[in-house]
């Protein structure tokens, strides 16, 4: 059993510091020696709207959000109505105790279904639609209430401080309600300190007054709160830990296997990785004169593959980073790398769809629109990664096997990875590994770039080699790379190109496939971020002696379909989870593998799945109370 | 040893109609190429899609056939990777300027340092005719069911417009003028832009090679006159001698005004010049200083099978 596994929640309106006060709680913790997985949410808008920070910590290692929230620091009314039920008997409540009159109706960001709901509890409670009400439904339930008036601890303190300034300075909120939960916890105050002085590191004087509110507030807790039981004072730190953000796995895999061209037209939750790149575009490189990677905003996401592609044609490793909508407008452009052989690497962190759908939040909707993206039969991959660590070294990957199979490749990640913030080992770079495959370094006499070979696949030329020219078409061409209609050299080619997949089932080792974490007769099958969630329930059911079994699919297409059958072949249930409305891998299973699935979980409402919600669906299904389809809905 | 014109020729079969205008662009291409001196295989051809496109299996040189509208995107980028390489893009009218005519304003704004070559026939010849983006309004070419609807696209003014920093126009049948003019653009310092007028025997009945030859236009002692004349002849001087407001807008004021002539009389020649902007690459020379010396295309980016960058610092700013 963990002894700490604490859940610390965050919310506020867009654009009040919610992410910068999550980030020094995440970064104390860490520091402190916790693992830490935090999740954030927010609304399609820049500012006013709904935003909030979940931030899980254990002494063991964890994969992903859990139901309840040990403590809530809030510090507007609309984080309150819509939190108050996840905070947990004994956990706690920090809020402004100026707001306690505020009726549902002044919180005009309430969106109507959420106020309907909202107001029927109360009124089953016999509550009024206030900040009060709701409040006294946590304390009848046993959660321990803290109000404190954020107000006058800015004008205390700009009285101690003998700096009016601070008074008005709404956006110290944020740091204020970080460090009362801090002093609640009996978090060791200089790790506050600490962090406060890196996050701030370029600007001294918003440190210094950050840092003053922190001790003051954090004062205030020790002083004032009383009676909560649960504590985070640290514990040995794991030498070579990281705090990352979701996309920079993709990011840093990017620049350590070489890629140095990305283009990308902005979307959420894809362009956080682009500008990672761009701020970091000059690049170290061992024993040699810098590196460095050109980034390109373009004009539409037809573009930016364009640009991947005419740049993959020099011979540099070249990518795209989108989501959905920007991948959709990219397919007939996909078709182009598939019939040139053009080694490209798209990068597609999914979100909820259909059309713009719900655009900030979390959904592994792509699957089969990646598998069958594209008009006309032609070789590519999709590979899925599930969690950030995982996401540095399949980088690296997958730029290997567009190079070696002159294909281009989807990976998959989206949007529960890209906003997630997570501790993990320190990526090692000496472990990526860099194949170009039959790219050509010299050409000889008489170079044909779609010559048939016995393994079909060519040597490749790039834009600028002595002696290399080549053509590329669009349309069907001979081994020069020139049109033709000829029907035999038609299916010639046809069958070169898509003998690629079977090159890649063959090529492609196994653990790279598929990642078994144990079969059992309750084996589930899953791709991509939903990995995380499945762990976590499967150890929690562990610890109830229920044993669960779990393969992570990585390689979607070509699907290795005999593999996964001759893994599951003992297996008697096969549980599918995955978020998204129609059971993507399921249909991608049958398919290949020939077998129904028995159960699926899945999950829609835009919301990452929680492990809690995972296991309590499991368990339904080891104790036969479960539907076949299994709707996961938690989550504001 | 010296390349000759024909050694910048395929033997790929030409399929284009007889007569075709493009005959002209392609030779005036490999002609203005032989006398550059490029080397073959550091010069590439990117094409769109249309009869037009198929030019780039014409030319022995580097060629890439991309797709409808998108071939900008593609030729920008190979130059942004590899400088070194001398890069012409070609398409016709309705690549260019309808699918594709978002790239086309986009691509003005960032000036890469190469050259794209309109070859405007008025029609979609590929699809059997249909209006294109430069077909007047009310005009019926023979396929067209009814008169056209739409108002025209000036390519030259939306070239100046967008940013493009050499405009100019050539015609087909002038393929000496043509080839001189493609020399320019390519010697250019940024974005050049050529809007080739190209008859289309097969499907435009109204700009025929006749009619721009002015068969119809007869003076009082019964001489006819060429629609068709050059701007160096009229001493119209297209160039931006200095950097200053004042001056870029009288040439480009200049530039548009000049483009709207059509009818009788219709200009060919260079019509902007700009080489006080800053092309693409130098913007990048500007944030990543060795960027000319080591573009991505000539990067090492690996030791013995290993990766060789060394990320160390920015992990150790990530690091708790
Ligand atoms: C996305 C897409 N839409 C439509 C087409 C069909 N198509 C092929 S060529 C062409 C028009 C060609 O006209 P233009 O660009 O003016 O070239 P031209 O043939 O006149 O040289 C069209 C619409 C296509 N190839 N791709
Ligand atoms: S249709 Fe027109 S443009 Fe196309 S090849 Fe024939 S003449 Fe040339
Ligand atoms: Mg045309």
């Amino acid at each position: 059993m963990s002894s700490t596994d604490f859940t610390w929640l965050i919310g506020g309106p867009q654009g009040s510091g919610v992410e910068s006060g999550a980030n020094i709680f995440s970064r104390v913790c860490a520091e402190m020696g916790y693992q830490v997985f935090g999740k954030r949410e927010f609304y399609s808008n820049i500012k006013g709207e709904h935003s909030y920070f979940a931030v899980r910590i254990s002494d063991q290692k964890i994969h992903s959000n859990v139901n309840d929230v040990t403590l809530m620091a809030s510090f507007d009314a609309e984080t309150i109505f819509r939190h108050y039920d996840e905070v947990i008997s004994g956990g706690g409540i920090i809020y402004d105790a100026d707001l306690e009159d505020t009726p549902t109706d002044k919180v005009r960001t309430l969106d109507a279904p959420f106020k309907e709901r909202l107001h029927k509890e109360l009124e089953s409670h016999n509550k009024p639609f206030t900040i009060a009400g709701v409040l006294e439904i946590a304390k009848e339930k046993g959660v321990l209430l803290y109000p404190v008036s954020f107000k006058s601890i800015l004008e205390t303190l700009a009285e101690e401080t003998e700096n009016p300034r601070l008074k008005g300075l709404i956006r110290m909120f944020n740091v204020i309600g970080v460090s009362l939960s801090l002093g609640l916890v009996k978090m060791p105050p200089d790790s506050l300190q600490k962090t406060i002085g890196i996050i701030f590191s370029k600007k001294e004087e918003i440190a210094k007054i950050n840092q003053q509110t922190a001790t003051y507030s954090y004062n205030y807790a020790t002083a004032k709160f009383e009676n909560f039981n649960h504590t985070i004072t640290g514990i040995q730190k794991e030498p070579g830990t990281l705090l990352v953000q979701g996309f920079q796995g993709t990011a840093l895999g990017k620049i350590a296997c070489g890629c140095r061209m990305q283009s990308y037209y902005p979307i959420t939750p894809a362009s956080d990785e682009s500008v990672f790149l761009e701020s970091n575009e000059i690049l170290e490189i061992v024993h040699e004169r810098p590196g460095s990677t050109a980034v390109i905003q373009t004009e539409d996401e037809i573009c930016a593959i364009g640009m991947a592609i005419g740049s993959a044609l020099t011979g540099t490793r070249s990518a795209t980073c989108t989501s959905g909508p920007g991948f959709a407008l990219m397919t007939e452009m996909l078709g182009w790398a598939g019939i040139n052989e053009v080694p490209v690497v798209i990068t597609n962190y999914q979100r909820s769809g259909p059309s713009t759908g719900l655009p900030t939040r979390h959904g592994q909707d792509d699957l089969l629109f990646s598998v069958f993206a594209g008009h006309g039969d032609f070789p590519k991959i999709v590979y899925a990664s599930g969690d950030v660590e995982e996401s540095f070294y399949d980088t690296g990957n997958v730029f290997n096997y567009a190079d070696v199979f002159q294909i281009p490749v989807i990976h998959l990640m989206d949007k529960f990875i890209a906003s997630s913030v997570v501790t993990c080992k320190r990526f090692d770079e000496s472990k990526i590994s860099i194949n170009r495959g039959k790219l050509l370094e010299k050409v000889e006499d008489g170079y044909k770039r779609f010559a048939f070979t016995d393994d079909g696949v060519s040597p490749r030329s790039r834009l600028g080699l002595d002696n290399g020219i080549f053509w590329n078409t669009g349309d069907e061409s001979d081994e020069t790379g020139h049109i033709t209609e000829d029907p035999i050299m038609r299916a010639k080619m046809m069958d070169k190109r898509m003998s690629r997949l079977d090159l890649v089932l063959k090529e492609i080792p196994d653990t790279e496939k598929v990642v078994s974490f144990g079969i059992e007769d309750y084996t589930i099958i899953s791709w991509g971020s939903a990995k995380g969630p499945i762990i976590d329930a499967i150890k929690m059911l562990k610890e109830e002696g229920i044993s669960i079994g779990f393969i992570q699919i990585k390689l979607l297409h070509p699907f290795p379909g005999d593999y996964v059958s001759s893994l599951l072949k003992d297996v008697k249930t096969i549980i599918d989870v995955e978020a998204n409305y129609s059971a993507q891998l399921k249909k991608l299973f049958k398919q290949n593998v020939k077998r129904d699935v028995d159960y699926s979980i899945l999950k829609y409402t835009g919301r990452a799945m929680t492990s809690t919600e995972v296991y309590d669906s499991l368990k339904k299904i080891v104790e036969n109370k479960a539907e076949k389809r299994e709707v996961l809905m938690h989550g504001a | 040893m010296a390349l000759k014109m024909a050694d910048f020729k395929t033997d790929v079969h030409n399929d284009w109609c007889p007569g075709c205008g493009d005959f002209g662009i392609v030779n005036a291409i490999q002609m203005a190429l032989a006398e550059m001196g490029v080397q073959r295989d550091k010069t590439v051809m990117f094409s769109g899609v249309g009869c037009s496109g198929k030019t780039s299996h014409f030319i022995n040189t580097y060629g890439i056939h991309t797709l409808h509208g998108r071939v900008l995107t593609f030729a920008q980028s190979a130059k942004i990777a590899n400088p070194e390489m001398t890069v012409v893009a070609v398409g016709g009218d309705g690549d260019g300027l309808g699918i594709g005519a978002g790239h086309f304003v986009a691509a003005g704004r960032r000036n890469v340092n190469m050259t794209y070559i309109i070859f405007d026939n008025g029609v979609y010849g590929l699809t059997k005719g249909q209006a294109s983006p430069t077909l007047k309004l009310g005009e019926k070419t023979k396929s067209l069911p009814s008169p056209n609807t739409n108002y025209n696209v000036n390519p030259i003014g939306l070239a100046v417009a967008s940013g493009f920093t050499f405009v100019a126009r050539g015609y087909s049948y002038d393929v000496r003028h043509l080839k001189d003019l493609i020399i320019q653009a390519v010697n250019h310092k940024g974005l050049s832009f050529l809007d080739v007028l190209q008859p289309c025997p097969t499907y435009n009945d109204l700009n025929t090679r006749d009619w721009y030859a002015g068969v119809d236009l007869v003076d009082e002692a019964q001489k006819r006159h060429s629609r068709i004349y050059k701007l160096e002849e009229q001493g119209y001087d297209p160039v931006v001698h200095y950097n200053e407001e004042a001056e870029v807008n009288e040439r480009l004021a200049q530039a548009l005004i000049k483009s709207l002539e059509w009818g009788n009389k219709i200009p060919i020649g260079v019509f902007y010049k700009n080489e006080t902007i800053s092309p693409y690459t130098d913007r990048l020379k500007d944030k990543i200083p060795n960027y000319l010396e080591n573009p991505p295309a000539k990067q090492n980016i690996s030791k013995n099978g290993f990766s060789d960058a060394d990320i160390s610092q920015i992990l150790d700013s990530l690091e708790v």
